[in-house]
């Protein structure tokens, strides 16, 4: 059995954009600056984390203090995008998304 | 890749939203290697609280103010842009 086996050509990852590569037409999360998130499915992307998203949801954070309690009210504003490319230069980082169901 | 990604959909409709919070739907005119984008036939998406460019009908956009550029999903070929990114990552077009 073990002389049946084929030489399959195994993809090799050797540097962090190869996890990228993983993750072509995934769902993936994306973390960027200004407490923003998107979670699509990602076509496209190049060394400088410029990406192209499809069916993306784009969440963005907001914390609003209360003048009287003082107390942090903190809202998500969410919209959803078909076909979304981001610029490389807001991107912290790229990961599969975050389920817990 | 993704310059000449963005050739190909010269003539057509986005939005693009600066990091300024400011979009700006229009017809793709123009791109070079710096994704710089020139649009035609302007119109400021997203309630126009924003500065409206009401005079304006072209602009160029500098690539580095670009936040997003939404796109209409049906002139985009995903596979196409898969495969390019997956060449792309073995031999990085420098």
């Amino acid at each position: 059995m073990a002389d049946d086996l084929e030489n399959i050509p195994s993809i090799s990852v050797k540097e962090p954009l190869d996890l990228v590569r993983l993750s072509l037409d995934e769902r993936i999360y994306v973390k960027m600056r200004n407490d923003r998130e998107i979670k699509g499915r990602l076509h496209a992307y190049d060394q400088h984390m410029n990406m192209i998203l499809s069916d993306a949801e784009e969440t963005i954070t907001t914390v609003e203090i209360d003048e009287e309690t003082y107390e942090e009210v903190y809202r998500t504003t969410k919209r959803n995008i078909p076909m979304l490319f981001v610029r490389g230069d807001g991107v912290i980082l790229v990961s599969p998304p975050m389920r817990t169901s | 890749m993704f310059y000449s990604f963005f050739k190909s959909l010269v003539g057509k409709d986005v939005v693009v939203e600066l990091k300024n919070d400011l979009s700006i739907c229009g017809t793709l005119h123009s791109v070079d290697q710096y994704l710089n984008i020139k649009l035609t036939d302007i119109s400021v998406t997203d309630t126009e609280k924003y500065p409206h460019m009401l005079s304006v009908k072209n602009c160029f956009i500098r690539g580095s103010v670009v936040r997003y550029v939404q796109l209409p999903a049906d002139e985009v070929d995903t596979q196409l842009l898969q495969d390019s990114a997956r060449k792309e990552a073995s031999a990085p077009t420098r």
